[in-house]
């Protein structure tokens, strides 16, 4: 028979601990930004989940809302100006946003790390990489100075930065932007985490050097067994690390997919015009696919879908209506798991 | 006959350094009417012989002591044709800015010539130099801080007339610009408003209008698209392309982006730590890579397809590119590369035709600076 068998796979992974909850949800959140020019509603309405040992990429240009969800998900949003609404963040089942400052403190860093951009600027530059990888011991587990220096070295090894014994009391700016990556990839790791966020951790970095620090995070993903948080405006990092893909406009989720059923059939106009515009080959010569327009503002998000002004298929539907995120199935009706377009015609889309 | 006299052509299209060496200004207006002069299509508009770059490393505060130098750009050499896309990639610290900058004279070469027209820019200056300058322009990389936030898209624009009244009298200046908006597809009416009223591509767009303004052949764009938006990326490449054929422009484009590049470039140079590390076609450089750093680069671009990415060799490259102020011996690349023998240390390779492929009409004989280049199958980006 060639039935396989999907309950034998799916008893949850270590992490979760069996109960079948994901290790993080994030339910209808909402975040805004009162500013001189009004409400900026950078978030309105996000709902996704990892499990243990999975990989989400969420993908979105800048100010999709991208990076606010994951803030919100560390709790480093700037409040005010920002504020949360509504909506729940669960880890391991507890909403994290009813935590006191006390609690979600020992959640951070020590169950829920992040991996920034711009590893120059998130490493303070008048301290050693030692003492600040070391900090992570000092604080959380409060170890000795003398433990927490030994225990760097170790997570430099780990990471592959060659004489990490030498290198220790190095200043960021002596080490190059790949090193200075695996640092902060070193610094997420320390207290080995159920869950990583890693917000562009390779955008500043050159391809050779990308595709070096994506392969170690993937090789300590496995190894750790940790959900993973990819944030990304790279079609082509996610396609290389993602098992699913989330794809954000204006603050909301308007596709998700398995990693090749997105790239196969996109079922929102936005990812198809997305995926489009990539160069290929047999295009040479001639006009890319370019979504017309821009990205909308915040403040003024369109009414109905927010697409609908750069969208080749909008009709009045579109204008009026916000779309809620369908189920996509095949033609005749067959469940496509883990699908989700926030279209009105994403049947057109699809199939169309 | 006629046709025997075709068939010798071909030889003399190839650019013939020493010949252009020959013709030497004798005065300035006769290098100004040598800079106006029009090329032919598929002719060299741009010779780049040997060019040098060495930034010095000083020691001491009052009596400064060169004790090194950062080797930016370490003797490089390529034509650009007469309306083709040349795109340079390479990764950050390759020189490949340093290169733009000589190239529009806002370094000062330490060695080496840039010819343009035939003449050498490097040994120009006051009127001829001022003629170069207006006909080789530049696009930037980040829309955001290459345009004064205190000036009005209007004398952003407008400025570069100021320097050159000849391309558009007083009066006419403001219809001029409004016109420029016009064809890269801004609002003419927003030339009153200031930079910060527009999103990054339309910035972009600014950029390119202003570069444009004075009717330049060449267009030097350095990483004009990277800090925009995928979605908008294609709309700037799209406009870019459709200027090339309106004014018959000539474009150095630089960037990393590898599957952008292969869009819009004819020919396409490599560079690795100062050095060219392979030229040729687009195709050629893509499909028949030779030199093993052209090959891990293109390897280690992630495909926007997870189908393809199943199965296909990828060479990962360890270590980090070596500092340009201490550059490994004999060939750049031998400190990262798979195949570096003993060789590699002692003879620096020389960017030609493989010995080995001479002669063969084939893909993959075109320039390579590689002891063992040979052909390697990878799957490769775009």
């Amino acid at each position: 028979m060639t039935i396989i068998d999907e309950t034998a796979e799916s008893p949850a992974p270590d992490g979760s601990e069996g109960t079948g909850r994901p290790l993080l949800e994030v339910r209808d959140l909402h975040v805004e930004f009162h500013t001189r020019d009004g409400v900026a509603k950078a978030v309105n309405g996000v709902n996704y989940s990892v499990e243990a040992g999975e990989t989400l990429a969420v993908l979105g240009e800048s100010g999709s809302g991208k990076s606010v969800t994951a803030q919100a998900i560390m709790g480093i949003l700037d409040m005010p100006p920002g504020r949360i609404p509504k909506g729940e963040i669960l880890f391991r089942g507890q909403d994290m946003l009813r935590m006191s400052n006390e609690e979600r403190r020992k959640i951070r860093g020590s169950k829920i790390a992040m991996i920034f951009q711009d590893a120059l600027s998130s490493l303070n530059p008048v301290l050693s990489v030692g003492y600040q990888l070391g900090e992570m011991f000092r604080v959380h587990q409060g170890m000795s100075k003398k433990d927490a220096k030994a225990k760097a070295i170790e997570l430099m090894e780990r990471v592959k930065i060659p004489a990490a014994k030498d290198r220790v009391g190095d200043y960021p700016h002596q080490f190059s932007g790949g090193m200075r990556q695996r640092i902060m990839i070193a610094m997420a790791l320390a207290l080995e985490p159920d869950l990583i966020i890693a917000d562009e951790p390779t955008t500043a970095l050159d391809v050779t050097v990308q595709a070096q620090v994506m392969d170690l995070l993937a090789e300590l993903q496995r190894e750790y067994n940790m959900g993973l948080i990819l944030i990304t405006h790279d079609l082509g990092v996610v396609a290389d690390v993602a098992d699913k893909i989330a794809v954000m406009y204006a603050g909301r989720i308007i596709e998700r997919a398995p990693v090749h059923e997105l790239y196969k059939r996109p079922a929102h106009p936005y990812t198809k015009g997305l995926l489009d515009s990539i160069p290929r080959l047999d295009q040479k010569g001639q006009d890319l696919y370019a979504i017309k327009g821009l990205p909308p503002n915040l403040t003024r998000i369109p009414s109905g879908c927010a697409f609908n002004p750069r969208c080749p298929q909008a009709q009045d539907i579109c204008r009026t209506e916000i779309p809620p995120l369908h189920p996509v199935t095949e033609r005749d009706g067959g469940e496509l798991a883990g699908r989700g377009s926030a279209c009105h015609f994403w049947k057109e889309t699809i199939h169309g | 006959m006629a046709e025997i006299s075709k068939s010798d052509e071909p030889q003399d299209v190839t650019p013939n350094v020493s010949e252009v060496d020959v013709v030497d200004a004798h005065s300035e207006s006769e290098a100004v009417a040598a800079i106006e002069a029009p090329v032919e299509r598929g002719e060299p508009i741009l010779q780049v012989r040997n060019l040098v770059k060495h930034f010095p490393l000083t020691q001491g505060i009052l009596f400064k002591k060169q004790v090194g130098a950062v080797k930016a750009v370490d003797g490089i050499s390529f034509d650009l044709y007469q309306g083709e896309t040349l795109g340079i990639v390479g990764e950050s610290g390759c020189g490949k800015s340093t290169v733009a900058k000589l190239l529009m004279m806002l370094e000062k070469a330490t060695a080496g010539e840039i010819f343009y027209k035939g003449q050498d820019i490097t040994k120009l200056s006051g009127r001829a130099l001022k003629a170069v300058r207006r006909n080789i322009q530049m696009v930037f990389q980040d829309p955001y801080t290459s345009l004064n936030p205190r000036m009005t898209v209007g004398d952003i624009i407008g400025e570069t007339f100021e320097i050159h009244p000849e391309v558009a009298p007083k009066g006419d200046r403001r219809r001029k610009v409004q016109e420029l908006l016009d064809v890269v597809g801004l609002n003419p009416e927003y030339i009153n408003r200031y930079p910060h009223q527009f999103s990054g591509g339309q910035r972009q767009r600014i950029g390119i209008a202003r570069g444009l303004a004075l009717n330049p052949e060449i267009i030097i764009c350095d990483e004009p698209v990277s800090a925009l938006d995928v979605s908008v990326q294609a709309q700037v490449i799209n406009l870019m392309e459709k200027l090339q054929d309106e004014f018959n422009l000539s474009y150095l484009f630089i960037a990393h982006d590898l599957s952008i590049v292969r869009h819009i470039s004819d020919r396409v140079g490599v560079m690795y730590l100062g050095k060219m590390a392979e030229i040729g076609t687009d195709t050629e450089i893509y499909d028949h890579p030779t030199h093993p750093y052209t090959q891990a680069l293109l390897s280690a671009v992630p495909v926007p397809d997870p189908e393809s990415r199943e199965g296909r060799e990828r060479i990962i490259l360890t270590g980090d590119v070596p500092s340009p102020a201490n550059p490994p011996s004999g060939c750049r690349f031998r400190t990262r590369c798979w195949k570096a023998q003993d060789k590699c240390a002692e003879e620096i390779p020389l960017l030609a035709v493989p010995e080995r492929f001479k002669g063969e009409d084939t893909p993959v004989a075109h320039e390579s600076a590689c002891h063992f280049a040979e052909e390697k199958d990878v799957v490769h980006a775009a």
